[in-house]
């Protein structure tokens, strides 16, 4: 039972960052019905950035602590001016293009943020400065260490945060009202392109967030993680239901759990045949399967031709 | 190129066919190790064009297309090669590794032909990435692909008793390996080309295009969605399947880092820089980008060297910068690719126009 | 047996055959000598170098490359004399990116190029499809770091390889771990062919010295969590963890272990022996075990000269094949020196038969071109830096048996040292002596047990 438990805890904490992810891939396709294919790229930069921010501050004699939110800061505003350029330079002059225009794009952007940050920071792995003491919880036999506790805590705060944005308030009216119909809410007095801006950016300022987390818990980062990890949560989005911000957060803790499950199971389930050498495809067969039999997702709402 | 291979323009075809038959003679002066590098731009150019059935006819966006190549590849090494101990001969095996590929083609293609062009590329991107996994993983608890060890000692292609491999005199003339590739490659490629443009001008190819513009239209017009959609997984399989068991034949070694998510955005580069859809914009794409990093390896350093007196970007880490700047480029100035099909420039302008107008009204609001 | 020697009769015929074939189209050397006016003949030897020049490798292709162009210098000042002829030495050096087609791509160029001999290439990946190529020109191929075991199994009888292969290195570390009581096992590997041969074969030796492997658990080499798969570890209780893959993986494999609570030691090979594997693990991995192949310079003869002179001309430290490749110019050139030519026929079958003092040991060829013997040394992670701890296999019975010998004499030595005025120093020597002694009878016994 305490394994069976520690493997929910393992896979609860994955799914918070794969959730922190998803929800930039989501808010940007709400709205604008993009993949921003580049977004797991963003993360990587944001954890790329603050390591270098934390350890020169460190180095300077600053507290870890201070220096820690000094790289987080950092690694915000560099991802939030990465993600409005993104949306300025390669998505913006192809609004109106096929639908396949803006996908290419975003593959080649995230082509040459990954070789750009290779070039800047280095093939090697980079080491991130421990940010919170290392306290190790036990419970009922299962591990667990304060920052997997600040990780979950974090994401919830974070979703909270975005969906006060997005209902309370006046940009959160508009990004709705773009999201419904661009046209009309031009046509309403809505400043379409701010607003499709605005959702890059804060989008972007959350996957710096998840950057800085990923980079914390597994106190490494290198300049190809950002893939994998955006791929994951792209999966967990549509997972949730592509476009819905509360899906996004269920199917990045869901895909987590699955994955820790089936990594942790499978193998004895299927005596051997299957193991965890396959623990990479469960995203993607889960993504095949929900897109085959549910597109919009488990708490999405029909979207008609979304899917 | 439609009146160069007509046979009304024999001239044309007789320039063409002697500057293919010269050209492995007239690099191989520079060293066999170019015939070599001209051989996997045939086999990029076979790739490509596969895949421009897919992308660039059906507008299908295909992010796994190097599966269908890997399939081949391992068909090939499987039945010819030591590991099973067997042998078969070459008119067994390319056909088996295309039927195989081909039935990966529908494999992936039913369950994904309700999907809508984004989610389709993420849905084959991980389709990719989950047949190299199986190539990499089926070791235990049967051995079928020996894992990541891959397999060694592959035949090369034969036919009858002669070898591909090795050098041998015809008509007199030694005539090395990869020569003799070559031209085997050009047959299959010729053949490729002459397929490509037979299905563009047909009802089929009509039927992609219509899809590619519009499917909703399209279905109304009366054609079978379904059924096209996944011939043209099908037909763009087969290619590849074929180009992976002449890679597998050349190279005697396969193994799944050969088949990575790199190899099928590389061959998407080609057809997307080239220009979807049009034949000799693809053959174009394949060979600009087939020869670029050889280029890249003597330019670059060098200069960087009389520049900054050290190397600060080696040229592989630039390849990629310029691969994927590329594509972003091309998407932004010239959608259609770099050589365009007559008709599809004209669309995109007329698109660009409309978009422009689009921008502008905004603007001014 | 009878069958293989016929195989490698024949294929040596074939390889004459070939490389007269080459003759007759373009004699290479002796048209460019004569453009030096010397008393003697001059003929230069060109071999080929290939590793990974750029990409992700490129540190590690630079460091081959480095100790290929000391190696050639050192040769070049010797002055040799091979046929008659003054030889010099050129190196043409070539980048296979770690990419299986560039790796056929360059081979065909050394082919080309009609070198003499080739050093490389340095990942098993482009050393197979390779060695083919080199195998149909009859060009005698020596790569310093290829360790796939299928390298040389392939029947090719120019392919040999100066490092001990994943098969030597997996059941060296298998006995390891019997030795350190281990009793369970769990096995993880990356799905790389380095870390799936080297797993499996640790897999074979663990299980034959007793040891159970209760899970088999395997990542990737892009992986950053291993908590799944540990949690899973943890519940199967495993006396130890073995890993099979790279330190980018190994480091933060350990670290989580820890903070999983699980007690299991670790143990992993020369992919995960690096200083790198210590930066990112942390104190994880303080007090577990590596091995690498061959021995560590400090222990052998030439080993300190080598690395003092390497450092020297280059400015940096050896990275990690240097040694290697500097030992496979070296045994081309020595096979070239037996043979009395330079021709690839003629001292190929001269590098069989090998048998030299190496900077990274002994070498000498088994019937398929491996090290025989093929030492492994054990390391642990000790404040930070690798300490060295033994080394284990390599030492077939013969050399052990010199070891004996030398152990009495270092026992007569000392019981003469023993006067009246060098009692303590006496005794102590009569200590080492003895343990020598016993190190080597173990030695022994473990030589006559592998048999």
């Amino acid at each position: 039972m305490d394994i069976f438990l520690q493997q929910i805890i393992n896979g609860l904490v994955q799914g918070s960052i794969y959730a922190l992810v998803a929800l930039g891939y989501t808010m940007v396709y709400g709205i604008m019905g993009l993949i921003n294919f580049a977004h797991g790229e963003v993360v990587m930069i944001g954890t790329l950035v603050s390591i270098t921010v934390t350890s020169t501050l460190a180095a300077a004699g600053v507290p870890l602590g201070l220096a820690g939110l000094g790289g987080l800061i950092a690694a915000m505003l560099v991802c939030m001016a990465l993600g409005w350029s993104l949306e300025r330079i390669a998505y913006r002059p192809l609004r109106g293009s096929p639908r396949l225009t803006p996908l290419i794009t975003a593959i080649g952007m995230s082509i040459v943020l990954q070789n750009l940050a290779m070039i800047i920071w280095g093939r090697n792995y980079l080491t991130f400065p421990p940010l919170l003491p290392k306290v190790n919880f036990e419970f009922a036999g299962a591990h667990f260490t304060l920052v997997q506790v600040a990780i979950v805590l974090l994401s919830a705060a974070m979703m909270g945060g975005l969906v006060f944005l997005v209902y309370r308030t006046k940009l959160g009216m508009a990004m709705r009202a773009t999201a419904q119909n661009p046209a009309v809410a031009s046509l309403l007095g809505v400043n379409t392109n701010r607003v499709i801006a605005a959702a890059f950016v804060v989008g972007s300022a959350l996957a710096a967030v998840a950057g800085v987390m990923v980079g914390s818990y597994y106190e490494i980062a290198h300049y190809q993680m950002g893939f994998m990890l955006g791929l994951k949560a792209f999966t967990a989005a549509v997972l949730g239901g592509i476009g819905n911000l509360a899906g996004a957060m269920a199917g990045g803790v869901l895909l987590g759990i699955i994955e820790a499950l089936g990594a942790g199971y499978i193998g004895d389930f299927t005596g051997g045949f299957l193991g965890s050498h396959y623990q990479d495809i469960f995203a993607f067969v889960v993504l095949i399967i929900v897109l085959m039999f549910k597109p919009s997702g488990l708490f999405g709402e029909k979207t008609g031709d979304r899917a | 190129m439609k009146n160069w291979l007509s046979p009304r323009s024999t001239a044309g075809i007789a320039l063409i066919t002697i500057a293919l038959v010269a050209l492995p003679f007239v690099v191989g002066m520079g060293g066999q190790a170019w015939v070599r590098i001209l051989n996997f731009a045939i086999l990029y150019v076979f790739l490509a064009l596969g895949l421009n059935i897919v992308v660039g006819f059906a507008g299908l966006l295909d992010l796994g297309y190097i599966a269908f190549y890997a399939v081949g590849a391992y068909t090939w090494a499987l039945l010819a090669s030591p590991h099973f101990g067997l042998h078969f001969p070459i008119w067994a095996i390319l056909p088996i590794g295309a039927l195989m590929a081909c039935v990966f083609g529908v494999l992936l293609g039913s369950p994904t032909l309700k999907l809508r062009g984004d989610y389709l590329a993420i849905v084959t991107l991980g389709f990719g990435e989950i047949v190299r996994i199986f190539l990499n993983n089926l070791n235990s608890p049967v051995n079928i692909t020996n894992g990541p060890q891959g397999i060694t000692l592959i035949d090369p292609v034969t036919i009858g008793s002669f070898k591909f491999a090795g050098t041998s005199q015809i008509f007199g003339f030694a005539v090395s390996g990869p020569q003799k590739y070559y031209f085997l490659l050009v047959a299959l490629a010729i053949l490729v080309i002459i397929i490509n443009l037979r299905l563009q001008h047909s009802r089929i190819g009509r039927a992609w295009q219509a899809i590619r513009e519009d499917e909703i239209a399209a279905k109304a017009v009366g054609i079978n969605t379904r059924n096209i959609k996944l011939l043209a997984f099908a037909m763009g399989a087969s290619f590849g399947g074929i180009a992976g068991g002449i890679f597998s034949a050349m190279q005697g070694f396969v193994s799944p880092e050969s088949f990575s998510l790199i190899e099928s955005i590389m061959v998407l580069a080609m057809v997307v820089l080239g220009g979807m859809g049009h034949i000799p914009g693809v053959i174009l794409g394949a060979v600009l980008l087939t020869f670029l990093p050889e280029v890249l390896r003597y330019a670059v350093v060098p200069v960087q060297m009389s520049l900054f007196g050290k190397v600060l970007v080696d040229p592989e880490s630039l390849r990629m910068l310029v691969f994927g700047l590329a594509l972003v480029l091309v998407m932004r100035f010239k959608p259609a690719g770099l050589w365009p099909a007559p008709e599809r420039s004209r669309e995109q302008t007329q698109k660009a126009c409309v978009a422009v107008t689009q921008t502008t009204a905004e603007a001014v609001k | 047996m009878q069958a293989k020697l016929s195989v490698v009769a024949l294929s040596v015929v074939a390889a004459f055959a070939l490389s007269a074939c080459g003759e007759k189209e373009a004699p290479p050397a002796p048209v460019a000598a004569p453009v030096v006016p010397a008393a003697k003949p001059e003929i230069v030897v060109k071999l080929g170098h290939v590793a990974p020049m750029t990409g992700p490798q490129a540190h590690l292709g630079k460091d081959n490359e480095s100790a290929a162009i000391l190696a050639i210098e050192e040769l070049n000042s010797q002055a040799l004399e091979i046929g008659g002829a003054k030889v010099k030495f050129e190196l043409l050096a070539e980048d296979d990116q770690a990419d299986p087609k560039q790796g056929t791509i360059v081979a065909q160029k050394l082919v080309d190029a009609k070198v003499n001999g080739v050093v490389g290439h340095l990942n098993s990946g482009t050393t197979i499809p390779a060695s083919k190529l080199y195998f149909d020109a009859g060009l005698p191929q020596v790569s310093p770091s290829a360790t796939n075991p299928k390298y040389t199994q392939q029947g090719f009888t120019t392919a040999f390889r100066v490092m001990a292969n994943d098969v030597q290195q997996g059941k060296v570390l298998g006995e390891f771990a019997a030795k350190q009581g281990v009793k369970t096992v769990a096995i993880v590997d990356d799905r790389t062919a380095y870390g799936q041969g080297l797993a499996d074969e640790f897999r074979k030796s663990a299980e034959a010295n007793g040891i159970k492997v209760v899970a088999d658990e395997y990542t990737n080499d892009k992986a950053t969590d291993f908590k799944a798969i540990l949690t899973k570890i943890k519940s199967k209780k495993a006396d130890l963890v073995f890993f099979g893959g790279m330190d980018a993986q190994g480091g933060p494999l350990a670290k989580q272990m820890k903070e999983l609570g699980l007690k299991a030691k670790f143990l992993g090979g020369d992919g995960v022996c690096t200083p790198e594997f210590m930066k990112l693990g942390g104190p994880a991995t303080e007090g577990q075990f590596c091995s690498l192949p061959g021995v560590p310079l400090e222990q052998l003869a030439k080993g300190p000269e080598f690395k003092s002179k390497f450092t020297a001309k280059f400015g940096y430290e050896i990275q990690l094949y240097a040694p290697n490749v500097y030992d496979a110019v070296m045994v081309i050139a020595d096979s070239m020196k037996r043979a009395n030519s330079v021709e690839p026929a003629k001292y190929l079958p001269e590098i069989g038969k090998t048998n030299m003092e190496g900077v990274s040991g002994k070498i000498e060829f088994d019937e398929f071109g491996d090290l025989k013997g093929g030492a492994i040394s054990i390391y642990k992670y000790q404040g930070g830096t690798l300490a060295y701890v033994e080394t284990l296999g390599g030492s077939p019975v013969a050399e052990a048996v010199a070891e004996v010998k030398d152990a009495a004499q270092a026992v007569a030595g000392a019981a003469t040292a023993v006067g009246a005025d060098a009692v303590k120093s006496g005794a102590e020597a009569v200590k080492t002596g003895a343990e020598a002694v016993k190190g080597a009878a173990d030695t022994v016994k473990a030589a006559v047990e592998k048999k």
